[in-house]
């Protein structure tokens, strides 16, 4: 299969309006289709060129946790191209509609990137590299099994003939497909489970305008938006006439639940849209906050009959039977997710009724759908760019809102592009929160301290009651608010874990690790136990969990890289903890020290992970320093606050983050044990918070039950 | 008008003075290398150098940098990779890379200052923001540029 028609259809509406850099970076394939020479299509994922240039369409998206690179890696594996050859595109998600979704899924979340692809995207390298090498043993006449392929090169071993994969590519894409192709024991990888260099760095070091808000086109005008500051709110009424005379300003665009300027530079938009009058309908939720919000959820924990995530044993009875019964209560607030780059769309209605989108999305088929939906247009006359995301961690996936905005805005322009990007007040106001929660943990040990019984109650608004309602059980759980909870790898005989949701007013989302509170929460309550029961808190843990457990080899792996029990400079304590999750198992001991002022220090991160397969070990390592760093934020700093209906923060001055003379020392000790796939993305924040505030504790004897961290309850008195 | 000096080119741009120079170089010259992320001069993502200091150009009124000499990351180096990109590249910094431009004007001005910055110098500096967390990779770097010769670095990509 050659070039698709839609691709020449957007080439050549592209070449009319004089290119640019956006036509450069999608379509590697352009320069070549310009001169005449013929690019192959060999699968829907490998596309090779004469000159046997090979691009690698990846349907992931790419924010900095290096998934593009990853997922390159192990189709070139079984490819066996040259790396140095090797570019990547983003699959077009408009092709993906009409190829009846060839690519699979595009969802970009949950650590999941590379671990549920990397199934068919290793058979579509496979497959790919046997139809090459079937077009070269055609054309020499000679069966196919006399050939091997390696580098790029197909070799006919008797007589010691070659032929490059470009030379080949249009004769083997004409072949079937193979039915079963054999994959590569990871074992044998050469490209894959190598620390190659990552494909999008250089462009970013450079500063190429590779980010959503980047993209430029001709003619193209900047919005900036307002929403209720109240969430739910709607407008009631705006004042536009004097702002419609400030320079460069073109339209105010008024809808429903937002309001937006529309100008010639994004400057101009924001600082007309700060001067108008914008009345707002708050709806009823304008006297909600953190106390109203913490009632719900106290109410939620004082319910009878919640539903329950797990029941094993008689928790009742083996609580009342319990030697001692310890009691605690644990919360956390509402989190923005703060990507440095705000949320952001441009789009553009092409005068012959096709939209076209370019955004930083982890989702290239929800932003079709929203852009769609929208634009009141078939799925088929919508395309979405996907540019590189400048930070995503659960806000770009689900919620399309800033899609959906910069469509309609798009629309009443009557086809001039219009690029949104949100100010930052803006994004810190109206995100897709990590849901603040409050839990209730009871546990009962026996003589010997062991934990017999535990009952645990969490109130906590529901994730998927705004992102995917179909996905809660009929019995009313949502997965991520009860996890770490109710798949407890712990051998505790007797468990109980009650759900109660409570959902507010304030949107929730998939933050990063979805559900880490509870991790936090868990191995906190764990070492109060351990010290209850005056054990040793890693010796407490690995008395509950099963020999073959993989919790306990990565618990072992990190206590043995950290030296556990040694000796520590002065006034540096340790903690530990672990949590699987993500696919992945993961352990950490924290080193830290605290002020006289009752400030914390993280000192060093030691932290194991078993992902089962590594395919990029730097980029591995590279997830967990930046898991370390976007929990320590969550730890010491972050919290949005609710008052008057509204989130009180409203950019870096109020929810703080980490910068570099808060960075740790982080240890990464990968100990994959093949047999699995896990991910990378999210595991290494699960067990930071509970490390670092259990090393807090052994410093101070301060039991953190409540984040982020108040100095003021740290101090020496 | 106002003249402005951006990479060694003269530009004559007709904006307001009060407009900051971020966006006189984003959405009036091409130059999106520098990015907004607070607004507030917090982040550093739009740091650019006015005459060879490192500024936080999301606060600076265009009119501020009439006349003198201004840098992007576009204009950092003539010939292909200023060794401090080199350098982000060979210890593999950036993650979602929206900061990184920012950083490495950053990073360009303390080792102009510190030849052999210390880890008291670095945090000093490089007061730019990452949500991604590549602050051990950006101080790895720059203690290694610190102990290079200051020649380019040879390409390995």
């Amino acid at each position: 299969m050659t070039i698709s028609l839609s691709r020449r259809e957007f080439l050549q509406v592209s070449a009319a309006l004089g290119g640019g850099f956006v036509l450069e970076f999608f379509f590697p394939v352009a320069s070549s289709a310009a001169t005449g020479a013929t690019v192959t299509e060999v699968n829907a994922w490998i596309v090779i060129h004469p000159d046997d240039r090979v691009v690698i369409r990846i349907a992931r998206s790419e924010m900095g946790q290096g998934t593009m690179t990853a997922l390159a890696q192990l189709v070139a594996e079984e490819l066996d191209c040259d790396w140095a050859q090797v570019s990547t595109e983003f699959a077009s998600p408009n092709e993906h509609i009409k190829r009846n979704r060839i690519w699979g899924s595009m969802s970009t979340g949950g650590s999941m990137g590379v671990r549920s692809s990397q199934d068919y995207v290793r058979k579509a390298g496979a497959s790919a590299r046997e139809m090459l090498v079937m077009a070269a043993a055609a054309q020499w006449k000679v069966p196919a099994a006399e050939c091997m392929a390696g580098n790029g090169v197909i070799s006919h071993l008797p007589t010691r003939r070659t032929l490059r994969y470009g030379q080949v590519a249009a004769e083997a894409a004409r072949l079937t497909p193979p039915k079963d192709v054999k994959l590569r024991d990871p074992g044998d990888w050469k490209i894959a489970g190598h620390s190659l260099h990552r494909l999008d760095i250089p462009d970013k070091v450079l500063g190429k305008p590779v980010f959503g808000v980047d993209v430029t086109l001709p003619g193209m005008l900047h919005a900036s938006i307002a929403q209720c500051p109240v969430f739910g709110g709607k407008v009631r009424r705006i004042e536009a006439r004097e702002v419609l005379k400030m320079r460069g300003v073109k339209k105010v665009v008024q809808e429903a639940d937002f309001v937006a300027v529309v100008a010639d530079s994004w400057w101009r938009a924001n600082e007309a849209l700060k001067k108008l009058v914008i009345e707002w309908d708050e709806g009823g939720n304008g006297k909600a906050g953190n106390e109203t919000i913490e009632a719900m959820l106290r109410e939620g924990l004082a319910a009878a009959n919640l539903p329950q995530a797990r029941k094993l044993g008689d928790t009742q009875a083996a609580m009342e039977a319990a030697a001692k019964v310890i009691e605690a209560e644990y919360q956390s607030p509402y989190l923005n997710h703060a990507t440095l780059e705000p949320q952001t769309c441009t789009a553009w209605f092409r005068p012959d009724g096709f939209l076209e989108v370019w955004t930083s999305t982890q989702n290239g088929e929800a932003s079709l759908s929203a852009a769609a939906e929208a634009a009141g247009l078939p799925l088929e006359q919508v395309e979405v760019h996907k540019m590189m995301l400048g930070g995503g961690f659960g806000r770009r996936g689900g919620p399309q809102d800033f899609v959906k905005q910069g469509v309609a805005i798009a629309k009443a322009m009557q086809g001039v592009p219009v690029k949104l990007m949100w100010s930052r007040e803006e994004d810190m106001q109206h995100g897709y929160y990590r849901p603040a929660s409050i839990v209730r943990m009871k546990a009962g040990l026996d003589r010997q301290g062991r934990l017999i019984a535990m009952h645990t109650r969490i109130a906590c608004p529901s994730i998927l009651k705004v992102l995917r309602p179909d996905a809660i059980t009929k019995e009313g759980i949502d997965f991520t608010a009860v996890r770490f909870f109710n798949d407890m790898p712990y051998a505790v005989p007797n468990q109980q874990v009650d759900y109660a949701m409570r959902n507010g007013h304030v949107p929730v989302g998939y933050w990063r690790g979805p559900g880490q509170q509870n991790a936090f929460y868990r191995e906190c309550f764990i070492d109060e136990l351990a010290i209850a029961a005056g054990k040793d808190p890693v010796e407490y843990r690995l008395s509950m969990l099963k020999p073959d457990d993989k919790n306990r080899s990565v618990l072992e792996a990190a206590v043995k890289a950290a030296g556990w029990g040694s000796a520590l400079p002065p006034g540096v304590y340790r903690g530990v903890a672990v949590a699987d999750g993500f696919g992945s198992f993961t352990a950490m001991v924290a080193e830290v020290s605290v002020s006289a002022q009752g400030e914390p220090a993280v000192q060093r991160i030691v932290v194991a992970i078993d992902s089962g397969h590594v395919v990029n070990p730097d980029t591995c390592r590279a997830q967990a320093e930046s898991n370390v760093v976007f929990g320590l934020g969550s730890i010491l700093y972050q919290k949005n606050n609710v008052k008057n209906g509204r989130i009180v923060e409203s950019n870096f001055h109020d929810f703080t983050l980490p910068g570099i003379a808060e960075m740790p020392k982080v240890e990464t000790v990968l100990v994959p044990t093949g047999g699995f796939w896990g991910g990378h993305g999210e595991p290494a924040l699960l067990p930071l918070a509970p490390a670092v505030c259990n090393a807090v504790f052994a410093a101070t004897g301060k039991r953190i039950r409540s984040l982020p961290v108040d100095p003021l309850d740290l101090r020496k008195s | 008008m106002l003249e402005l000096i951006v990479n060694d080119r003269s530009h004559s741009v007709d904006v307001e003075p009060e407009m900051p120079l971020l966006w006189v170089l984003r959405d009036h010259l091409a130059l999106p290398g520098a990015k907004y992320g607070c607004g507030i001069a917090l982040c550093g993502a739009c740091t650019v150098h006015v005459d060879s200091e490192p500024v936080r150009s999301c606060t600076l009124p265009v009119s501020a940098a009439v006349g003198k000499k201004i840098v992007t990351i576009e204009g950092l180096s003539q010939d292909g990779l200023h060794r401090v990109q080199q350098a982000w590249i060979d210890h593999e910094v950036p993650q979602c890379g929206y900061c990184q431009t920012g950083m490495i004007m950053s990073a360009v001005s303390l080792l102009a200052r510190y030849p052999k910055p210390t880890d008291a110098d670095i945090d000093a500096a490089m007061t730019n923001l990452c949500r991604c967390g590549t602050y051990a990779r950006v101080r790895t770097a720059i203690h290694a540029l610190a102990e290079a010769p200051a020649t380019p670095a040879v390409k390995d990509r």
